[in-house]
């Protein structure tokens, strides 16, 4: 007998398996129309978010929105020139903290530490709690330790950043831990048995093998960051104001902030002035996505 | 990873000694390369202990003007008490927490009730029927949803779903309404709910779903009845990951929920969360020691405990699953 043959003889004979019944398939369909139902409001949430900020905020949008200060009296001269500035700022600050601290304890933790130790466990544990902690709390922490108290700051560019580098140093570790994790033991026992040390193996192999995940990650944290108000609002970010800052120790405002102060304002045109204030914020969320996008595809190792 | 790359313990040379009893330690004495090692690692060390450091911080924080507070208010006062108006003067100043405390768990539950059936059934569409190509479409798309700031969402609810879309079906809700930040709230945590859910039904082994296939299951039976319960404690944790999320949102619920602590039922009215609170009351020019400061962070503290309950209990519960199948 020929394979076809015998696939025909197969194809005769009954299955061995019971006939699909209507009701099994009823429900079958209908759990799919559902499941598609639930994909459609997801969807559907995200795109009437993104109609209503471009229809309101659009007509808004010009090259003297972006340089302007924001006005507290008439809109049409108002602009996001301080606000931007703040948040890039902030940015910037938060960088500088989360990158050491968070590649320096990620890598402590997948390259150093031993589990068995209460106190590596201990960290570990509290990162992940740390990551739950609501970033109104975070907020409270900065205004008691970094605004008033200890350090006694004020409320300024300096506290605003340390506040929310203290906000995303989980979500840097949690991903450079990943990233760091997915170079394979064979590049790190090659560098040993070469003669290399602990820490040569890790700058020169592991680190350099990593690069594009943590970068993901730090890209991701920070604009977790920038997208962030309640911390901001609590330490007592600036309300609308028409200077930059120019220093680390200047008042400060940031875009998510300005947007809160439009939005509750009784005149609709301040309010269509935050749906422009925050298709500009998205803008600079998907820049730093399409970067984030593009460290993965170019220096991404396939080990 | 422990140990990964000590080749010889001196626990181990000890153990394992040289001919004829003459013990040679194959650890090497100390040099400038070995003692700079060890620096390195002390401070790699130093940096992982900041985030202990972090949440010293805050506990101490808040614990400080917790116990201040409490010198001032009766902790009965405060945990029973039904009437919320810790900002009003002289006898109309109360500061029961409760009108808040429900209010967080009302403006959660709503969410939750829009949340839980639309992200576990995008998560079972995503981990049992998608195929490829078209999971590649649809999850970043969810994962857009999560990265768009709570701000927007707050703006959203407050100037499009409030009055065009729930006013549009005739519901006569006050422009501050637990309704409409509810359901926001939810579409805020439906990507988390359906990312968690997802890992934990994709890590379910691709066995049991071959078993209950070659019994004659259909589709719909093995997602529902196999991998369903199979990653259900995966699936909790997503739940719990996705209120705990929910309690400690504050932006949406300032611009959208209101600001009156409310104890009723009617999802029509404003109701006001802890977090809100919050943030509806430190604008940075409180002054220090006053009592609305101390409150600021005994209501810090109590959602503080909330959350970390709340976490606590997914991570146990992540840890279960993780371990049965890896």
């Amino acid at each position: 007998m020929t394979g076809a043959q015998i696939a025909e003889k197969a194809r005769s004979k009954p299955s061995v398996l019971p006939a699909p019944n209507g009701r099994d398939q009823l429900y079958g369909r209908l759990f799919r129309f559902a499941m598609y139902a639930a994909l459609f409001l997801a969807f559907l949430g995200l795109g009437a978010i993104l109609y209503d900020v471009a229809i309101s905020g659009a007509p808004r949008l010009s090259t003297d929105f972006l340089t302007k200060f924001p006005s507290r009296i008439i809109p049409g001269n108002s602009g996001v020139q301080s606000a931007l500035l703040g948040t890039l700022y902030l940015m910037l600050i938060c960088a500088v903290f989360v990158i050491p601290l968070g590649v320096a304890t990620a890598v402590y933790l997948e390259e150093y530490a031993d589990r068995d130790r209460w106190y590596n466990r201990l960290v570990e544990v509290n990162i992940q709690n740390l990551a739950a902690v609501p970033s109104v709390v975070y907020g409270i922490l900065g205004l008691a330790f970094i605004v008033r108290g200890p350090l006694g700051l004020g409320n300024v560019l300096l506290a605003g950043g340390i506040t929310l580098s203290l906000l995303v140093l989980p979500v840097v570790i949690i991903v450079a831990r990943e990233a760091i994790r997915a170079v394979p033991p064979s590049v790190r026992e090659g560098s040993l048995a070469l003669g290399a040390t602990q820490w040569q193996t890790i700058w020169k192999q592991v680190l350099p093998g990593s690069i594009a995940g943590i970068a993901t990650g730090v890209i991701l944290a920070l604009s977790r960051a920038i997208g962030e108000t309640a911390p901001l609002l609590v330490i007592g970010a600036a309300a609308s104001p028409r200077f930059n800052p120019d220093g680390l120790l200047s008042d400060f405002t940031a875009m998510p902030i300005q947007i809160f102060v439009w939005t509750q304002d009784p005149n609709r045109e301040f309010v269509d002035l935050a749906a422009a204030a925050i298709l500009v914020l998205m803008i600079v969320l998907l820049l730093m996505n399409s970067i984030a996008i593009v460290l993965r595809n170019r220096y991404e190792q396939k080990w | 990873m422990a140990g990964r790359f000590r080749s010889t313990s001196p626990e181990a040379a000890a153990a394992a000694p040289g001919a004829m009893g003459v013990r040679t330690s194959l650890v090497r004495t100390p040099t400038v390369r070995s003692r700079g090692e060890a620096a390195i690692r002390a401070a790699l060390f130093v940096a992982a202990i900041l985030s202990v450091v972090t949440t010293v911080l805050i506990v101490l924080s808040l614990v400080r003007e917790t116990i201040s507070f409490f010198g001032d208010v009766p902790i009965a006062d405060y945990l029973f008490g039904t009437k919320w108006t810790p900002l009003l003067r002289g006898d109309q100043q109360s500061f029961g927490v409760l009108p808040i405390v429900y209010g967080t768990l009302y403006l959660t539950g709503i969410g939750l009730l829009v949340a839980i059936p639309l992200g576990l059934l995008c998560a079972i569409y995503l981990a049992e029927y998608a195929s490829p190509r078209v999971r590649r479409i649809v999850k970043p798309i969810i994962e857009t949803l999560a990265g768009v700031p709570t701000i927007v969402f707050g703006f959203f609810a407050l100037t499009f779903f409030t009055p065009e879309i729930v006013r549009g079906l005739g519901i006569e809700v006050n422009q501050f309404n637990a309704l409409s930040a509810g359901i926001i709230l939810g579409l805020l945590v439906l990507p988390t709910i359906a990312s968690v859910a997802e890992d934990a039904m994709s890590a379910v082994p691709y066995s049991l779903r071959e078993g209950a296939f070659g019994l004659g299951a259909s589709k719909l039976q093995v997602s529902l009845r196999i991998v369903f319960p199979a990653a259900l404690s995966g699936i909790v944790a997503a739940l719990i990951l996705g209120a705990s999320r929910a309690v400690g949102e504050t932006v949406i619920i300032l611009i959208a929920g209101g600001q009156s602590a409310n104890l009723g039922i009617d999802p029509r009215e404003s109701f006001q969360s802890m977090a809100a609170f919050i943030a509806a009351t430190s604008r940075g020019d409180i002054p220090t020691g006053s009592i609305e400061y101390k409150t600021i962070f005994v209501v810090g503290f109590t959602l503080f405990l909330i959350t970390l309950l709340l976490n606590a209990l997914s991570i146990r519960l992540v840890r279960r699953y993780r371990q049965v199948y890896e």
